[in-house]
């Protein structure tokens, strides 16, 4: 064990060169800093093949049993005088209707994509919030595949809402030309919308949740190993610094509990306005 | 200090795995659970609450038009019996009518009938009275005659014993009396 200075200042920058020491040492104890290793945890069962099932499979299992448990259930014992547990179903389900889908698609064009949008939202906000909830401890939106699955799921739902809705061609003209710009400048144009609507879009949707998934774990993490470091492990010159981090473990699950349900509000939200762009006349 | 933290951990990472590109595994099992949820979802749970919604919203518009329903019977319940009641204030007004005017039909029907019999009483009176004084005259005329044809024998003698001028002294005298009686009469 290394003998900690007792200068305060000296031992912040101690402090943080020694853990990079130790975590590239792969020491046991000392303080374990967040990796991006969490995302990428050894395999259960079935290793090797396709359905390698390890700790981040395991987490959206257990959320996705809860969802569609609960909904399911809360759906089977829905009454028409709603009781405690179902005005929150209920709430969270008139939040998207009303909230997202009527706000951006308008009421009428609304009710064919209020389910998509639901279920979306609902399964992104139970998959972050798994991310402060204890023992599961790790957004199941965290590792790409899953905002990958999504994001591809609203990218063929609006594509396909665009091509019924103007045809093929019609979809693209819309799409690729827009109206009202001089015909050079579809040299430049084209092209961006091209990228624009088959690549960037979705691609925007899965990296921006998922991004804001993993440095939201990291950080977690890192505050919460921190304190534990400093409470359990550091001299007692350092045990105030672990306050510090509580403080701030504290304040970021709460903050990431508010990330959770932001992120799936603008994923939702986007899928929306792109189903719009898709489906209006002009724009 | 976080973001060496951080900078070193992703360094660190390089072994494990790109954040980007999923592994075969990520994908299969992301579809199976997002699949599980949208099947769950689209099945049972969306279904389930749009019933119960569409159900609330029948019974609220049901409610409203039975409301609504209820209102306007009342409305029309209202009405009638306004009417009903306006008829029959009419019609006690005009039975009224009627009674009185029957009423004082009657009246002056049975004044006019008390009039005729206190008429008729009056002048079956005056007409007896007319009779007995006739019969009186009669009676007196014969009566008085003979006691003044008496009398005037006894003082004036024989000179009247003559039918005729006996007769004819009393009718004169009768006439005398008459007339000085019906003089007093008109006189009262």
């Amino acid at each position: 064990m290394l003998r900690w200075p007792t200068h305060p200042q000296e031992s912040a920058l101690f402090t943080a060169a020694t853990t990079q020491l130790l975590a590239a040492s792969g020491g046991g104890g000392g303080f374990q800093p967040p990796s991006i290793s969490d995302f990428f945890p050894p395999p259960i069962l079935f290793a090797g093949t396709p359905f390698e099932f390890n700790r981040i499979q395991l987490v959206r299992l257990v959320v996705t049993v809860v969802v569609v448990t609960v909904f399911v259930v809360g759906a089977r014992r829905a009454k028409l005088v709603p009781g405690r547990g179902q005005n929150i179903l209920e709430l969270v389900l008139d939040f998207v209707r009303v909230n997202v889908a009527e706000e951006v698609l308008g009421t009428e064009k609304a009710k064919k994509y209020v389910p998509l949008l639901t279920t979306i939202f609902v399964a992104i906000l139970a998959l972050n919030i798994s991310g402060v909830v204890p023992l599961l401890n790790i957004a199941g939106t965290s590792v790409i595949g899953l905002p990958i699955v999504l994001a591809a799921w609203v990218f063929v739902m609006y594509l396909g809402a665009g091509i019924r809705a103007h045809g093929l061609g019609g979809f693209l003209r819309t799409s690729l030309f827009p109206p009202g710009v001089p015909p050079y400048m579809y040299v430049l144009l084209t092209p961006i919308e091209f990228l624009t609507v088959f690549v960037i879009r979705p691609a925007t949707l899965a990296i921006r949740l998922v991004a804001n998934m993993i440095s939201g774990h990291l950080m977690l993490v890192l505050v919460i190993s921190a304190t534990e470091f400093f409470l359990v492990e550091a001299g007692p010159s350092l045990k105030a610094y672990g306050l510090v981090t509580f403080g701030a473990a504290l304040a970021l699950t709460l903050f990431e509990a508010f990330i959770a349900a932001l992120q799936a509000y603008i994923f939702v939200v986007l899928a929306a306005v792109y189903l719009n762009l898709s489906i209006q006349e002009e724009h | 200090m976080i973001a060496t933290v951080l900078t070193g951990t992703v360094l660190a990472a390089e072994g494990s795995g790109n954040i980007l590109v999923p592994a075969g595994s990520e994908i299969v099992w992301s579809t199976i659970f997002v699949a599980i949820i949208a099947f769950a979802f689209y099945r049972y749970a969306l279904p389930g609450f749009q019933k119960v919604l569409d159900e609330r919203t029948a019974r609220i518009e049901g409610g409203i038009a039975k409301a609504d329903s209820v209102q306007a019977e009342a409305d029309a319940a209202l009405a009638r019996y306004t009417k009903e009641l306006n008829e029959a204030r009419a019609e006690a007004a005009h039975i009224r009518e009627e009674a009185r005017i029957e009423g004082n039909a009657i009246v002056a029907d049975l004044r006019a009938k008390a009039q005729e019999e206190a008429n008729r009483i009056l002048e079956t009176g005056l007409r007896q009275i007319e009779a007995e004084r006739q019969q009186v005259m009669v009676t007196l005329r014969a009566d008085v005659g003979v006691l003044a044809t008496q009398l005037a024998s006894k003082i004036v003698g024989e000179s009247l014993d003559d039918e005729v001028r006996q007769s004819r002294v009393v009718d004169r005298f009768l006439d005398e009396l008459e007339a000085s009686t019906a003089v007093s009469i008109k006189g009262k």
